[in-house]
């Protein structure tokens, strides 16, 4: 095997960028086997039985019942130790960030992640907030690479046949040091992001709490919701179940209106399905003028009151 | 509780940010520097720790060329006790491995209850100091902490996962936590505490010295993301600005 793919469980299935991380192992070229691991490892399996894959392993035990760094880590490890692919691929998600860097540090195997392309000089990711993308290389035997969200689309995932096969691992009880309860979620608040049509999101570039009662007025003069950028969130000065990206809500809507937002790629994963995007910000090299159809270079404090009046009348 | 605390200093969002001759990174020379926004929370969160416990010791660490004591002087400055630098020539390094071994270097003889890092440099982005650096220290590691608690000789976490989901987690001490940010109010220095600051102890050691490994990976080139999307670009006078988006709005998107 060239290439080990570890898929992600998501509520029993498998995570869509764990599809992602597939296609992406793929399009890397050689023979790729996946690895599921825990107690839905089968029917994770089972999902991609019908895909072109070399392998796919299953591992399970009672110490597996749930995810945990330890756990997690000290499988990967063994199952490379056993297999020695080349590359090992991976989703960029919150589970991979928590127990990747694990094996990486077990195995003295880099372990570059977050890519968002391939190019001929390397695996290109962003840097420096955004504002620049950087390629990135390593000479070393073996690599573990992170996908980010739709660097590849599961829609070209190549169709084929596929082997599983269970893997015994050795973990005894002193091997995982955690214990974790049960995944909870926390009330929502009465604000439907997700279905919303009009969306006006507020980034940091709204500068202070007392402004940002410019994105509600503007809000409510067109019929739109209120978004916020994770900053904006985490300073207190919007309530968290507003918030759009990777860590918050994933939105499509008509109109996407961002006000000093940067355009990160974990606010952008959340938002670039929306069908028009319109964003003012007074950089004019903001990454996300990229995705939008309408780039006003501006400054929000001086453009908002004067496009609510102009709307008024 | 002896805890570490790792802040690194990178462009702040506002700064220019240059791209070098060689293309290998950015010119520094017009770059204003600040304290990695998500390690600000990591600090208060390590001074709130040892206030809460009501005894204990922060040890605020960075890594880099010598502009970073100002970010540790800073973190002096809010209530940590003592700094450690770890001297850098590159005026980055790109390599987390490396990076996290010379971090262990310098904290494995300082038998440290928790080492806590922020969520992820806004630099380079690599997302994994903190853990690979716990591993190496035979600790175990938790990402994306929201809330801590110190529970005797071990610490329980509400760990943030995707979408809105969260989960408490507890393992023993010694351990090294990535906090994620928002989870607390980080504090402005005062006078006094600024003043006091310049009287602590920082230590400085040379990074080539606590671990000579070679470089696993490189940022070879950076460079500006070029875009396929038609976009109309508005610039210019106010006004104006303001007529067209009304005409779209109206006109175009048609939502008003
Ligand atoms: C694991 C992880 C999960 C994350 N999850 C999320 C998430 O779910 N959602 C999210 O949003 N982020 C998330 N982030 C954070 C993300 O990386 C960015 O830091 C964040 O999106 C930046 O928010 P921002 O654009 O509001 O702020 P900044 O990046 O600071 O951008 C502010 C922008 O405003 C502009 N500006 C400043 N002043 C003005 C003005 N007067 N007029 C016009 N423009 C102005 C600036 O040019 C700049 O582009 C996550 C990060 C990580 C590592
Ligand atoms: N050079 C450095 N100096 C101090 N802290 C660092 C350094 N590099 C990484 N860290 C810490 O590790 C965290 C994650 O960084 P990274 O893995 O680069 O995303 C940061 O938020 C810091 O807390």
């Amino acid at each position: 095997m060239n290439i080990l793919v570890v898929l992600e469980d998501n509520q029993g299935s498998l995570h869509r960028l764990s599809r992602e991380a597939v296609a992406g192992a793929q399009k890397l070229g050689g023979s790729v086997t996946a690895l599921a691991i825990g107690k839905n490892a089968g029917s994770l399996a089972s999902e991609l039985s019908s895909y072109e894959l070399e392998e796919i392993l299953t591992v399970e035990h009672d110490l597996l019942s749930s995810y945990s760094a330890d756990g997690y880590s000290e499988v990967v490890t063994q199952v490379i130790q056993s297999k020695s692919p080349k590359t090992i691929v991976v989703g960029h998600t919150y589970q991979t960030r928590d127990f990747m860097p694990r094996v990486s540090a077990k195995l003295d195997i880099p372990f570059i992640p977050d890519i968002i392309s391939l190019s001929d000089e390397g695996f290109v990711k962003q840097v420096l907030n955004a504002k620049l993308n950087a390629s990135v290389s390593s000479e070393s035997d073996q690599m573990i690479l992170s996908f980010q969200s739709a660097a590849f689309n599961d829609e070209e995932m190549i169709t084929g046949s596929s082997t599983i096969t269970t893997f015994d691992v050795e973990l005894d009880v002193s091997s995982v040091r955690s214990t974790s309860e049960e995944p909870f979620q926390e009330a929502a608040g009465d604000v439907d992001l997700e279905n919303a049509e009009l969306l006006v999101s507020v980034g940091r570039g709204i500068e202070k709490e007392e402004n940002v009662h410019l994105a509600f007025d503007l809000a409510e003069v067109i019929g739109a919701e209120v978004s916020a950028s994770r900053p904006v969130v985490d300073s207190g000065w919007v309530d968290s179940f507003r918030q759009v990206g990777s860590s918050g809500h994933n939105v499509a809507p008509k109109l996407y209106f961002s006000l000093g937002v940067s355009g990160a790629i974990q606010h952008v994963v959340g938002m670039k399905g929306s069908k028009n995007i319109i964003a003012i910000n007074k950089d004019p090299e903001a990454p996300i003028f990229e995705l939008s159809d309408y780039a006003i270079v501006g400054d929000v404090l001086e453009i908002v009151p004067k496009l609510i009046e102009a709307l008024k009348n | 509780m002896k805890i570490a605390v790792l802040v690194k200093q990178v462009p702040g969002s506002e700064s220019v940010l240059p791209i070098n001759e060689g293309q290998s990174w950015i010119n520094e020379d017009p770059v204003t520097f600040v304290m990695n926004p998500p390690d600000n929370f990591a600090l208060e969160e390590a001074l709130l720790i040892k206030e809460r416990k009501g005894e204990g010791e922060v040890v605020v660490v960075s890594m880099g060329p010598n502009r970073v004591q100002k970010v540790i002087r800073e973190g002096l400055a809010k209530g940590g006790d003592r700094g450690i630098h770890i001297e850098e020539d590159e005026p980055i390094e790109t390599d987390p491995l490396l990076i996290a071994k010379r971090f262990a270097a310098v904290l494995k003889d300082e038998n440290f209850d928790l080492v806590l890092t922020g969520l992820q440099s806004d630099d380079t982005g690599m997302g994994q100091t903190g853990v690979l650096l716990g591993e190496i220290l035979g600790m175990p590691t938790a990402t994306l902490a929201i809330e801590t608690d110190i529970q005797g000789e071990s610490i329980r976490l509400k760990r943030e996962l995707e979408s809105g989901w969260f989960q408490w987690v507890q393992f023993p001490l010694p351990a090294s936590v990535s906090i994620q940010s928002g989870l607390n109010t980080p504090r402005y220095p005062s006078l006094k505490g600024i003043m006091g600051a310049k009287k602590k102890e920082i230590k400085t050691v040379l990074g080539s010295e606590l671990d000579a490994s070679s470089r696993s990976q490189s940022i070879d080139k950076v460079f500006v993301s070029q875009t396929s999307k038609q976009t109309e670009v508005i610039d210019g006078d106010v006004d104006v600005a303001v007529q067209r988006i009304a005409e779209i709005l109206r006109s175009e998107i048609k939502v008003v």
